[in-house]
């Protein structure tokens, strides 16, 4: 199979999978190490908590798995956070494939950002894209974010959003790209996206 | 930044649109998923899907419903509409929905809120009050579609809720549903400044003024509306750049 999406027990299986297809793309959701493997393009969704869901990849051997792979990877939300070196939420040791520790947003008591709320619910834009995962997009385009924790800016950043500070909407290490918004539930900017991911 | 959001929301009865005033008087509004589609082409930001059909039917049937909107959809979709239980929210997820909501079910056993935030995350889970200012000038939570009243507090409920693990609230004000005479500014504040989670303001949007008003006046998260879009009394591009020209931050359709 060209594409594989890891299944594991991470909640927008479906959606990313439903949105392929609008885009004329099959996928196979698996978590068969060899189909994983063998795939040209790998899809590492993920809605969810982080450690329950590191416990569960370590448990059917998956964290290995995707650590290693050679194909171009995308991670998404939790996906991407999983692929960072730790996250706050409930002091989780992740993948480690990308350096950048993934915290808690925490909006300050008074000035700038006071008042925000936790999760970030909704679309904001992403500016200083560098990477081809964004070709044909201008910057500043729209996407749709569901997420409590974030990923600091540090190398692997290619793209940014802010709330409550900037931070890495988007990372790129090697063969793996990570987006903390959703592609796919982006409209049209999360659908060339996807494109551009598949034509990596 | 982090944009206000329009929501339509559509009203499903027997597998179709409906739309009420003050909860009765059911008009009917089209197909839902071709309803949807249009308004996620047209700027929608996302979409609330609740199902108000009563028969023993209906689980399988809004199932596969939300299979269908799942694929016809690329933006985020809430579905409602008795949903009960853990059993009940999984299918749902299965079928392509990202969140839920939960209204009575919740009221009636409050420890439900836990369990799906605990289950699926409280991204996922919405927690749908419908409220009524009585005479007292106290706004009530009212159940089972606005025909039950409770003695609960709007607010008091809202922020169990929250502390319960809801991750939005989806505030509906039953004396402004319908009206076209603006959203409940004074209640939506109140929920909107004081509770940690976003609050998407219903009922009562009649003119694009009014979508300024909540947003600026109550810190409202989102706004919903049903029937000004379904009768295109008012379209999504045009309320979008209306919203734009007074400063207020929506994504651009």
């Amino acid at each position: 199979m060209d594409l594989v999406i890891i299944k594991y027990n991470a909640g927008n299986i479906q959606s990313v999978l439903y949105a392929l297809e609008r885009i004329g793309v099959n996928a196979l959701v698996t978590d068969d190490y060899e189909k994983i493997q063998s795939a040209r393009k790998v899809i590492f969704p993920g809605v969810g908590e982080a450690s329950s869901a590191m416990r569960y990849l370590k448990e059917h051997k998956l964290d290995a798995v995707i650590k290693d792979l050679q194909q171009p990877v995308l991670g998404i939300c939790l996906g991407m956070q999983l692929m960072c070196a730790y996250s706050e939420e409930n002091d989780t040791a992740c993948l480690g494939i990308f350096d950048e520790t993934v915290r808690q947003f925490m909006p300050p008591a008074t000035g700038e950002g006071s008042g925000l709320k936790v999760p970030q619910i909704g679309w904001n834009n992403i500016f200083n894209l560098r990477s081809p995962l964004f070709s044909h997009l201008p910057e500043n385009s729209y996407c749709y974010f569901v997420h409590g924790y974030y990923a600091a800016l540090g190398e692997h950043t290619i793209a940014t959003a802010d709330y409550v500070q900037p931070y890495s909407a988007a990372l790129h290490k090697d063969n793996f790209y990570g987006a903390q918004f959703h592609p796919e539930k982006s409209a049209k900017v999360g659908e060339q996206i996807l494109k551009n991911f598949l034509s990596l | 930044m982090l944009c206000k959001r329009i929501i339509p929301c559509l009203d499903i009865k027997d597998g179709r649109t409906v739309k009420g005033t003050n909860f009765v008087n059911l008009r009917d509004a089209g197909d839902p998923v071709e309803l949807g589609a249009l308004y996620a082409q047209q700027g929608a930001d996302e979409l609330v899907f609740l199902d108000i059909t009563a028969t023993v039917e209906k689980r399988k049937t809004l199932r596969e419903l939300v299979n269908r909107i799942a694929h016809h959809i690329n933006i985020p979709f809430t579905v409602g509409g008795g949903i009960s239980s853990v059993d009940d929210v999984n299918a749902l997820l299965q079928n392509g929905a990202d969140k839920i909501s939960v209204n009575t079910a919740a009221f009636k056993n409050p420890l439900l809120i836990g369990e799906l935030s605990k289950e699926f995350g409280s991204q996922c889970v919405v927690l749908a009050i419908d409220t009524r200012q009585e005479e007292d000038g106290e706004w009530y939570v009212y159940l089972n579609g606005g025909r039950t009243k409770t003695d609960a507090r709007c607010f008091d409920w809202a922020k169990q809720g929250v502390e319960l693990g809801a991750g939005e609230i989806l505030l509906t004000s039953m004396n402004h549903d319908g009206t076209k005479q603006g959203f409940a500014l004074d209640i939506t504040r109140q929920l909107a400044t004081k509770l940690p989670v976003p609050v998407i303001a219903s009922g009562g949007g009649g003119t694009m003024q009014h979508f300024v008003d909540v947003f600026e006046q109550s810190q409202a998260d989102a706004a919903l509306a049903a029937s000004i879009f379904h009768f295109k009394e008012i379209g999504i591009q045009e309320l979008k750049g209306y919203l734009l020209e007074k400063q207020i931050v929506v994504r651009p359709c």
